[in-house]
């Protein structure tokens, strides 16, 4: 490692830095539907990475909407399919929240058995429906390959907009969360189901639509991840120990937990990876991870709760 | 009963305990012998009670078609169908018609044993085509060896096996990597090798081998080594690695999801594989790269011995055969062509020993050529491997393969090779 020039080894680590950048915002996409709804309404939500295939699969079906019918929008269309992603996943969320979930509040063991069952229909119907291989999703000629900062510093464009989606919906969220009626609502319905309802919150309708934002927002990373990974019936299981892996870590209440939690075990696994090897970053990932819920089994923030 | 013996042997069992279970075994059987399906014992074509009656014979085909495993496996189960068919339209196997019974081992081991035997014990088949992962085979390995199956296994693999109940359709892992290793380094004059792959047997044991083979045999170097879990999506870092370290060859064994993550992630990462970098893998064929995105692949090199766009009248045949039963959007993979030699194979074994008697086809097996395999001549080795051609292709823009390169001569299987264990 030291019989290189400087030159080479800090571009390099810029580039590094930049890895571990895109792996922070792929987390905190990946995680932040799963923590409005494991968070506030204390849902084990294990279909999660099948709503983020459902809305790569809308991404899918998009691009051949606009090939054939609107081929002057083709270099767009990644943005229209985002908006497609967010209101299809989220209206099986909320479908699904009528269906299934409304039930089980409360018995958080059960929506974990019940949503993984959930999980696996989802699978099988994506099977029947797609195909059991992979579809290829074409991306705009706009968004591949990257941009040359300097001579030797890459950067990649698909990277920067993972990057820049994180920081829009991440701000979205925090927004409807902090300042609106409906965040105002929520917060309260977490804090206190009893008092909220008693003094006239509609619980029901809280917890609804609380769920079918967070499935939405998983449509949208699931859009976003046709980018760099795969979009195939299992794809979502690819992405669901780590989404729980950030929550978790993070403090199951706290948003502001999973965006550290996410910087943290992205910038160790990015580093991990660059010195040791793959499966290796991986193992001493997990056991940072471990070890520090050994100390602080609540994760790193934690909201003050009354039950 | 074989397994009452090791039972016994064991001392698991008791002998009242034993009397019981011999008693309920009894069962099933009595129930095949009663139903319509009489065997037939003529000329000794089924001396052992297997599902065969003068006008039929029953095979099974043993692949995921539900799970994670089913994007792969379904091409095998289609090419095995499309075999079956197209040799009960030449009039089958010793004047019978194959039926087949299909199980899903829905990419869970256990599954596949279980229905393996199931396959053996009740069905009789006397024959299963089946198995894609090494995991799988390892699971029904004991069940046709107790039971005294015959299986037919189509997928590229590690080797270090050899069994009397198998044979191998696909490559072993000498034939596979090292023809192309010795192209990449005379073609590309390539010195430096990164070694990338999923974490599991297979690409651990090719590496192995390729590494071997770099080191000890044309004294070259290994510049990096690396796994990565399987399902494993962010690449980013290995890739900068690899721009550190400058390889002339990137070889990589990487399956499933992973695949499309690492090449899109290459290619967003500037790597230009169609001008400057030399990629060699092992593990993408054209059914990968339909996940992939040609576009994403273009130019990468696939050492393997089957690619669809061969030309022989063979491969035109099978080609349009194979799209005019399931759609002409589809596309072939190596493996897919191997599973369509299984049922042929078979049926040249059984007409060589003119029984279906599993152990004379085994012993039948080796010599037994196929001419109109797709991907030109096969022959059946002692080892129950194929000789078999290896080719390189280079990836196109439109997921398929330009074959570059092919081995003068067939490449003898050597599952068990010398100085690279």
């Amino acid at each position: 490692m030291f019989d290189y020039s400087f030159a080479e080894l800090s571009s390099i680590l810029v580039m590094q830095g930049f890895a571990g950048l895109i792996l922070f915002s792929v987390f905190v996409l990946m995680a932040l539907g799963l923590a409005i709804i494991f968070g506030q309404m204390g849902v084990i939500n294990m279909a999660h990475g099948e709503f983020m295939i459902l809305g790569a699969y809308v991404t899918y079906l998009t691009s051949h909407l606009f090939l054939n019918y609107l081929p002057f929008a083709y270099p767009a269309y990644f943005f229209v399919a985002m908006v497609f992603a967010f209101i299809a996943a989220g209206a099986l969320g909320l479908l699904v929240e009528w269906v299934m979930i409304r039930h089980l509040y409360a018995r958080p063991l059960d929506t974990l058995l019940a949503t993984w069952g959930l999980s696996l229909i989802l699978q099988q119907i994506y099977r029947s429906t797609f195909g059991a291989r992979e579809v290829g999703v074409e991306l705009p000629d706009w968004m591949m390959g990257s941009l040359n900062v300097t001579d030797s510093i890459e950067v990649q464009i698909n990277g920067l907009f993972v990057m820049g989606l994180t920081v829009a919906i991440t701000v979205a969220v925090l927004v409807l969360l902090f300042k609106s009626r409906w965040g105002l609502q929520v917060r309260a319905v977490t804090t206190n189901r009893t008092m909220s309802g008693a003094v006239g919150i509609d619980t029901r309708r809280v917890d609804r639509m609380t769920f079918g934002l967070g499935c939405g927002v998983a449509g949208v990373a699931g859009a976003a991840f046709t980018m760099i990974g795969s979009t195939g019936p299992t794809s979502g299981q690819l992405y669901i120990v780590d989404t729980f892996l950030v929550v978790v870590f993070g403090g199951a209440q706290s948003l502001l937990g999973t965006v550290a939690s996410a910087f943290t075990i992205s910038q160790s696994q990015s580093a991990l990876e660059f010195f040791l090897s793959g499966s290796m970053a991986k193992v001493i990932t997990l056991l940072i991870v471990i070890g520090l819920l050994m100390l602080r089994p609540q994760g790193l923030f934690v909201l003050k709760v009354r039950r | 009963m074989a397994n009452d013996d090791i039972n016994q042997k064991n001392g698991l069992i008791s002998p009242l305990r034993r009397q019981i279970l011999k008693g309920m075994a009894a069962v099933p059987a009595m129930a095949a012998f009663g139903g319509a399906a009489r065997p037939s014992f003529a000329d000794g074509v089924n001396t052992t009670g297997l599902a065969v009656t003068d006008t039929e014979v029953t095979v099974g085909i043993l692949h995921s078609v539900t799970g994670t495993m089913a994007i792969s496996e379904t091409g095998s189960v289609q090419a095995e169908k499309l075999a079956i068919e197209q040799i009960n339209a030449a009039g089958g196997v010793l004047g019978r018609k194959i039926k087949y019974i299909q199980e899903d081992g829905a990419s869970d081991w256990p599954t596949f044993a279980e229905k393996a035997k199931k396959l053996l014990v009740n069905d009789k088949c006397a024959s299963v085509f089946g198995c894609w992962t090494s995991a799988s085979r390892k699971a029904v390995l004991p069940v046709f060896e107790q039971y005294n199956g015959m299986l037919y296994y189509p997928t590229f693999y590690e080797g270090l096996e050899q069994s009397k109940n198998v044979i191998y359709t696909g490559q072993e892992a000498t034939q596979q990597i090292i023809a192309g290793l010795d192209w990449v380094v005379k073609e590309k004059g390539a010195k430096t090798f990164y070694l990338l792959g999923s974490d599991y047997i297979w690409p651990r044991t090719s590496n192995k081998i390729a590494r071997k083979h770099i080191e000890n045999f044309k004294h070259l170097e290994v510049v990096g080594e690396e796994y990565f879990p399987l399902g494993h999506t962010q690449f980013n870092s290995v890739i900068n690695k690899i721009k550190l370290k400058k390889p002339d060859v990137i070889y990589a064994i990487i399956v499933g999801g992973s695949n499309v993550a690492f090449y899109k992630q290459l290619k967003a990462a500037g790597f230009d594989l169609e001008n400057k970098q030399t990629l060699l893998t092992i593990s993408v064929t054209e059914d990968e790269i339909l996940g992939i995105g040609g576009e994403n692949i273009v130019g990468a090199y696939a050492c393997m011995k089957y690619f669809q766009s061969l030309k022989n009248p063979n491969n035109e045949k099978f080609v349009a055969a194979f799209k005019e039963m399931w759609g002409k959007d589809i596309v072939i993979g190596d493996v897919t062509q191997a599973a369509y030699l299984g049922p042929w194979l078979w049926k040249l074994t059984v007409e060589k020993a003119g029984s279906f008697d599993i152990d004379k086809v085994a012993a039948a097996s080796p010599g037994v050529e196929f001419t109109g395999a797709p991907e030109g001549y096969v022959r059946i080795h002692e080892n129950h491997h194929l000789w078999s051609k290896t080719r390189v292709g280079r990836a196109r823009a439109d997921g398929q393969y330009d074959v570059v390169y092919e081995t003068a001569d067939l490449v003898e299987p050597n599952p068990f090779p010398a100085g690279y264990q």
